[in-house]
């Protein structure tokens, strides 16, 4: 959390504009717990992560739409039919992750 | 800004909890509640507010997080809790790997050894607070509590002794001490003799670590840093594996 943190602000304090992504919510077996966290910034740099690499690609992208809209998103995850191949998580579970911008 | 309320917070070793509402009229609102109620930053207007701050003191006093529905808000409240610690009585090898390993996992370390040529700087330093002081002497000043773990590496009755008798009268999470078996009796037989209660003695880890096999300072070190996470969530230590 700390690290996190701390990422956040030294992005901003270089001019970037910054995203937290936060999981909470989780249903069956999943990768990350409830209060996982990864930081996104504009360029696309993270840290962090809210699954064990299979979502992460997918927030990187919501992130930098929500630091354009200024408009935070919660976004689910699992496996489905029409997801199989697409983003989801192997393991089985579902996660949903809250997505905001992040202000200095 | 919450930002900065949180990083001050988590720098001070508070105890609080961060709500963030993640659907409904308020969504991305995000304020800080702590134990006794008191709230920064929570939305002035939304009649669910006094229901977070009390679901809120329960979800800290059980350490979890979770999602909650009030009317058409879903509220994720987060539980932040100060890091576990560990202090490692003793500034031998074995203390540096399982320093190291500690740091990585968030604790916050301290190292006790009566020796200056042990506890140096030099040799830790990656770790939070270092003390060069007799352990008996220390250990009553720790604040040692539900959340530190502690570990005697001296495997020495000269040190190990006065340490675990101290030790005695706190009530840490873990209590792991280095030796043989044959070591570990006699301390035993030897701190019984002097008085100190059986049902303390039960609850000490020694010989110290999982059982992994390993013998380097590195390897023991693992098998220690493992027992704790074991011992931290309850856990066995065995293999995860399928019937």
């Amino acid at each position: 959390m700390q690290e996190i943190l701390s990422n956040l602000q030294q992005w901003q304090a270089r001019g970037d504009e910054t995203a937290l992504a936060t999981v909470t919510w989780t249903a069956g077996s999943t990768p990350r717990t409830i209060g996982a966290k990864m930081a996104i910034n504009s360029r696309g740099e993270f840290v962090g992560s809210v699954s064990g690499g299979c979502v992460e690609g997918a927030v990187i992208d919501e992130a930098r739409q929500v630091i354009r809209t200024g408009r935070p998103k919660l976004v689910s995850y699992g496996i489905s039919d029409d997801m199989a191949w697409d983003v989801g998580l192997a393991c089985g579970g579902s996660i949903r992750v809250f997505i905001e911008k992040v202000q200095s | 800004m919450w930002l900065k309320t949180v990083s001050e917070n988590i720098a001070a070793k508070k105890i609080f909890a961060i709500a963030t509402v993640v659907t409904g009229a308020h969504v991305g609102a995000k304020w800080v509640i702590y134990p006794d109620g008191a709230t920064d930053g929570a939305p002035a207007d939304a009649d669910w507010n006094a229901q977070v701050i009390t679901d809120a003191q329960a979800l800290l006093a059980a350490e979890r997080s979770e999602t909650r529905t009030y009317g058409d808000a879903e509220i994720f409240i987060e539980s932040i809790l100060p890091p576990p610690r560990l202090i490692v009585v003793g500034g031998v090898h074995t203390a540096i790997p399982l320093s190291q390993y500690a740091k990585i996992l968030g604790f916050h370390v301290t190292i006790v050894d009566g020796r200056g040529r042990f506890a140096t700087r030099e040799r830790f330093p990656h770790v939070d607070e270092l003390i060069v002081e007799w352990p008996d002497d220390v250990i009553p000043r720790l604040q040692i509590d539900a959340m530190t773990y502690v570990v005697i590496l001296t495997h020495d009755p000269k040190f190990d002794l006065p340490a675990l008798k101290a030790l005695s009268a706190t009530k840490p999470r873990y209590i792991g001490a280095m030796g043989s078996r044959e070591t570990r009796r006699q301390h035993m037989a030897e701190l019984r003799a002097q008085g100190v209660p059986d049902e303390f003695l039960k609850t000490v880890y020694g010989p110290v670590g999982l059982d992994l096999g390993g013998r380097s300072p590195e390897e023991t070190a693992l098998a220690i840093i493992a027992q704790i996470i074991a011992v931290r969530h309850g856990h066995g230590g065995g293999h995860l594996q399928l019937d």
